[in-house]
């Protein structure tokens, strides 16, 4: 069991972008936090609000987006919180790589073609600690090695394209954790890769967040890896939580019908009959609300199968307490 | 029990097809062979639905897209209802067009943005000569409400659909000609999940319906064993292991089948630390191992492993496995 100050507290997070149509919430009310050496799974589907949360966390919301409310307290490895909601640009780069670090999905994005993976290393390695050209090279070619890249003297002087995608994303966390972060975000870190190459780096990562301690926030759309590797668990839909707890407990025994809905719908709850005779599976109808037509109440009402009245109505919904502890935003949990 | 009935001839038959393509060569370099899919063989009946899963560099695709004949084979055969694919050529090759249809991953770019969706959805019929101006209208009406969309969405275009949608539009043009066969390469892989259940059950009620048969190539497993009768792995452009969809989730043989059904995240698991964090990555397909595919990444690999590329063969009723060590059935 995690215990101790947290390293981030997301609290009453809100983001909005400014369209030609004036201002879109993309983010309602978002309020989470990450204990050190805790890996809480930020789940939803396509729009959800996931990868919104994650850029906020980071001041690297697009020009058009700004926070409107909330608090991001970031501790990191103890200290004095800094709120990062308010913070100022110079304050925020600091924060970036060395108290919080950020890997995404498509790592041949993130690296530069032009440079070799050595050199990417080592001056990640620079940026964090004024080491000379020597000990940062020989620290990169430490942390290549210690991410499960085979013959590191070599790849030091590789070229990121001569890379698989697994590697070059071994490549990414090496430089991510070159500064020791106290929390990593992993933005769907594994989608892009083949499952035997998935199982390899969510272990990988994993195993370095036990050796080095830090919180971890990983952002994914598949729920069974979310189950694999998350300690607790919040489940985004439209831009705002809708169910957090355990992992176990909320993917177990889910109590909002949103993501009761959403596990159920997965195949591999549904293997087909002995006899081979296949029944359909539980499909929510139609699809999330886009931002500029989000009902006042409810996001989820116009797809659940329990909304009543009072789901439509323009409430504030609030998080509730349950047994095991966990949060739910709905109406119908509240009145149970 | 089980009726031992003689099957019937399948509707598609591959027999060693290979399909290589040579890359490089520009600037003095010297050119290479991509070894995309060797030697593969398996059949496809009658509204049966089969999943085609591997992982990327397995050669999948390439087999899909040489049964549609949008790759030219290089070797062996592929049979449709009797015929010689792969010879087709002028009007016979027009009607084989009619008879297997293709749904690909990304719908967006699969319909054409510039045209009205009833406009796309017909326009199969117009190019084989099934209908003309006049019924095109109703026509896109009645498949558009037989993919669970709206007649009015025919004036509609592409971009004012979801995803989820859009890939609806793609397989009502699809079922346009009335095809035997669909060749789907990852048609739900870039849906949410509440909408892959959607178009999964759509799938469904098309076999029921129409009699399809389905070739599903997917990179995703559970989907695979939920909705495919039977499972041929591929890896590397080789055939690893063909069987029925339930045994195979319940006791996969192949060495390469078992990392596989062990990699994908199953709920109520937790992760252990004993994965090993460097495992050892595909191969090139330019430089394929010698004997078998697998065997740099196979736990139980030998040296008679390297000498020569193990046969498909059945070594259980429908199980095939190519294999020197491969697990037991059950």
């Amino acid at each position: 069991m995690m215990t101790g100050t947290p390293v981030i507290e997301v609290d009453g997070l809100s983001v909005a972008f400014e369209t030609g149509a004036g201002a879109l919430a993309a983010l309602k009310d978002v309020t989470f936090d990450i204990l050190p050496g805790e890996t809480v799974a930020l789940v939803g589907e396509s729009g959800s609000g996931k990868s919104i949360t994650s850029l906020s966390l980071l001041g690297l919301l697009p020009p058009s987006g700004r926070i409107t409310a909330g608090k991001i307290l970031l501790r990191g490895w103890g200290g004095e919180a800094v709120d990062l909601a308010r913070a100022p640009e110079r304050v925020l780069r600091q924060v970036r790589g060395a108290g919080i670090s950020m890997i995404f999905q498509e790592p041949r994005n993130s690296l530069n073609p032009a440079f070799t993976v050595g050199g990417q290393v080592a001056e990640a390695v620079r940026l964090h600690q004024s080491a000379p050209g020597r000990q940062a090279n020989a620290r990169a070619r430490d942390l290549l090695a210690r991410v499960g890249i085979a013959d590191p003297d070599r790849r030091m002087r590789a070229w990121p394209h001569e890379l698989s995608g697994g590697m070059r994303q071994r490549v990414m966390i090496a430089m991510a954790i070159a500064s020791r972060p106290a929390l990593l975000i992993a933005d769907e870190p594994t989608t892009a890769l083949d499952v035997t190459t998935q199982a390899q780096v969510v272990a990988l990562l994993r195993d370095l967040q036990a050796e080095i301690g830090m919180g971890m926030l990983f952002i994914t759309h598949n729920l069974a890896l979310a189950s694999l590797i998350a300690d607790r668990v919040v489940v985004m839909y439209a831009g705002q939580v809708v169910e957090a707890g355990p992992a176990a407990a909320v993917l177990g025994d889910p109590r909002h019908p949103y993501t009761r809905a959403l596990l159920d719908c997965l195949p591999a709850r549904h293997l087909p009959l002995p006899d081979g005779v296949r029944r359909r599976l539980p499909a929510i109808s139609g699809a999330p609300p886009r931002l500029e037509a989000r009902p006042a109440g409810c996001a989820f009402a116009a797809r659940c199968a329990h909304a009543a009245d009072p789901c439509r109505l323009p409430t504030d919904l609030r998080l509730i307490l349950g047994d095991p502890p966990r949060a739910v935003r709905c109406v119908r949990q509240e009145a149970a | 029990m089980t009726l031992a009935v003689e099957p019937p001839a399948p509707l598609l038959a591959l027999d060693a097809l290979t399909t290589r393509f040579k890359v490089g060569g520009a600037f003095g370099r010297p050119s290479a062979v991509v070894h995309a899919a060797e030697d593969v063989s398996f059949q496809v009946g009658r509204g049966e639905i089969v999943g085609l899963v591997g992982e990327s560099g397995s050669g999948k695709s390439t087999v899909g897209r040489t049964i549609l004949r949008l790759e030219r084979a290089s070797a062996g055969s592929v049979r449709f209802d009797g015929d010689e694919v792969l010879a087709l050529k002028g009007a016979a090759l027009a009607r084989y067009r009619r008879r297997v249809a293709a749904v690909f991953q990304d719908p967006a770019t699969s319909l054409d943005p510039r045209m009205r969706v009833g406009e796309s959805v017909t326009e199969p019929l117009l190019a084989h000569g099934l209908a003309g101006r006049a019924e095109r209208r109703d026509r896109a009406a009645a498949l558009l409400t037989q993919v669970g969309l709206s007649a009015d969405d025919a004036r509609r275009y592409p971009n004012e659909f979801s995803g989820g949608q859009r890939q609806r539009v793609a397989i009502a043009r699809a079922i346009a000609v009335g095809p035997d066969l669909i060749v789907a390469d990852e048609p739900v892989s870039a849906l949410d999940v509440s909408v892959q259940a959607q178009v999964i059950n759509l799938l469904l009620g098309l076999r029921e319906e129409l009699g399809l048969a389905l070739l599903f190539i997917s990179h995703d497993l559970p989907t695979v064993e939920f909705l495919c009768d039977s499972v041929v792995v591929m890896y590397l452009g080789r055939v690893m292991e063909r069987a029925p969809a339930g045994q195979f989730q319940n006791a996969p043989l192949h060495p390469y089948s078992q990392m596989l059904v062990r990699s994908a995240p199953r709920f109520g698991e937790r992760l252990g630390t004993s994965v090993s964090s460097g495992g050892r990555e595909t191969p090139s397909p330019l430089a394929p191992p010698s004997g078998c595919v697998f065997r740099t990444r196979c736990p139980r690999t030998t040296s008679e492993c390297a000498l020569a590329v193990p046969p498909l063969e059945q070594i259980a009723p429908g199980r095939w496995v190519a294999c020197i060590h491969p697990g037991a059935p059950t």
